[in-house]
């Protein structure tokens, strides 16, 4: 599955979209989503707590393997998709219809540094094992 | 690195789209899409393993018998005739654990052990010192010429007499006994947990076979719902729950060892002289997450650590087994250190799940 165009990515696999109140929307791709296995938990950050760009922020646990998830940029978290917590496998269903949690980016700077969807394609790709 | 040997299956499960991974030297389907999916249709209807890479050792002669009473540490005098089996551990002289595995009495004599993929070589060594050592005369043969299709679920017996006819040898067969002849032999037992057949046939048929099972509505399921099933199940796993470093005592396995007879097998002296380190049972954790193996349990007679841990799609909760202190036992409070994070946990005596019902409270 290409990764959609309308989005921006990390090299550590989420996705990201920009929304008109100025948050950012944050899942994973369907790329790590398949590299994971049936996703069975995920812990979320919690709303509230601010992030550096890069840090861990929350993991998801497969059936086989635990993935961490990194704040795409520095910020806020402003909510978390805690009805995951009864569908995970919507993550493996829907990788890009299901959000992780919503951040308000600190540094607007910081969204130039992200990758777009043929810049994110290459990393999936190289990363097929 | 050396190339990987392929199961007379391999290219029906590349058709299928599995994903494959290497496993004990093998290239083996982890899963045809979901093994959670898989796992769930094992206990809801059936599935069908292709478990090809186990080693079928078949052993024959008149001192047969003698020998296995003392390679073995459960005792083949409780073989009541063709088609009975007991599952064993093998030891050695200190009474460390070789392997898990299964003996069948076969017709005309025949004793077949099937034992673990990764250990095969390991074991037919060990099997011929030790017959050489005994001055015994019975005559080993790896029967690689054989296919293992394991389908298994609460519909599998009936799956599998609609779809193979020659499967009707085994229509009556009582649990965990066999019913065949030394090129096609199935047995009603199971890595699963679940009611269903082991099929050990020629390599030949394996895939007609598996077309004729698939045809019956029996879906195939890898590597990883194995894993889970046999989690849930309670079954151990040689490698992670135990290997040459520890008894069976301290494995949870001491119900397979037969001390009753006064023969003599390889490692009865030392189980005497040695006093279990480590009891053995099961964690189910109760706050969210994930347990895995390594991880260490904290209970109050001190540390232990996971053999095994996952989570069980069946019981909706994670689990695990453990090697745990001396005193620690079933309903005791414990705790996981999960990923720099200590959980809580409590300590239940396996297996969490048999024939679909689950048998622990998460």
């Amino acid at each position: 599955m290409q990764a959609p165009d309308n989005l921006k990515y990390t090299e550590t696999h989420e996705w990201v979209r920009q929304e008109a109140d100025g948050t950012l929307t944050v899942g994973i791709t369907f790329h790590a989503q398949e590299m994971l296995g049936d996703v069975v938990f995920v812990d979320m950050p919690q709303a509230g707590r601010s992030y550096r760009q890069g840090e861990e922020c929350g993991v998801i646990e497969s059936v086989k393997a635990a993935a961490d998830i990194y704040a795409p940029v520095s910020g806020e978290i402003v909510a978390a998709n805690t009805a995951l917590a009864d569908a995970p496998e919507k993550v493996n269903q829907a990788p890009y219809e299901t959000w992780l949690f919503k951040i308000r980016p600190q540094n607007a700077a910081e969204l130039q540094s992200l990758l777009d969807a043929a810049g994110y394609q290459k990393v999936a790709d190289a990363d097929k094992h | 690195m050396a190339e990987l040997r392929r199961t007379p299956l391999n290219a029906v499960h590349r058709e299928s789209g599995a994903r494959m991974v290497p496993f004990a030297g093998w290239d083996m389907p982890l899963h045809y899409g979901s093994q959670l999916e898989e796992h769930l249709r094992t206990r809801a209807d059936s599935s069908m393993f292709d478990v090809s890479h186990m080693q079928v050792l078949d052993l024959a002669g008149s001192q047969v018998r003698d020998f296995l009473r003392y390679l073995l540490a459960n005792d083949v005098a409780k073989l009541h005739g063709p088609g009975s089996a007991v599952y064993s551990c093998m030891l050695d002289e200190s009474g460390g654990v070789l392997d898990d595995l299964i003996v069948y009495a076969l017709p005309l004599g025949v004793y077949r052990l099937v034992v673990n993929a990764g250990t095969a070589d390991k074991d037919v060594a060990w099997i011929a010192q030790q017959r050489e050592m005994r001055g015994n005369d019975c005559q080993l043969r790896r029967r690689d010429d054989l296919a293992l299709i394991a389908v298994q679920g609460p519909r599998a017996r009936e799956r599998t007499l609609a779809a193979c006819p020659p499967a009707a040898i085994a229509a009556d067969v009582a649990r965990f006994h066999a019913a065949g002849d030394a090129d096609l032999w199935i047995a009603r037992t199971g890595y699963t947990g679940e009611d269903g057949y082991e099929i050990m046939l020629r390599a030949a048929d394996a895939e007609s076979w598996w077309r004729a099972l698939a045809a019956q509505g029996v879906a195939p399921a890898g590597l990883g719902a194995r894993d889970t099933l046999r989690l849930e199940a309670g079954l151990n796993l040689y490698g992670a729950d135990m290997d040459e470093s520890v008894t069976p005592m301290e494995a949870g396995l001491a119900w397979t060892v037969d001390l009753a007879s006064d023969r003599d097998f390889i490692g009865k002296q030392a189980l005497f002289e040695r006093q279990p380190r480590h009891t053995f049972f099961g964690v189910v954790l109760e706050d969210k997450g994930v347990m895995r193996a390594h991880q260490t349990a904290r209970t109050a007679q001190g540390d232990g650590r996971l053999t095994s841990g996952g989570y069980g799609p069946t019981v909706r909760a994670s689990i695990g087994l453990a090697r745990l202190p001396p005193g620690v036992k079933p309903g005791d409070a414990a705790e996981v250190e999960v990923r720099d994070r200590w959980l809580r946990a409590r300590i239940v005596q396996p297996p969490f799940v048999r024939n679909g019902r689950i048998l622990i409270t998460a």
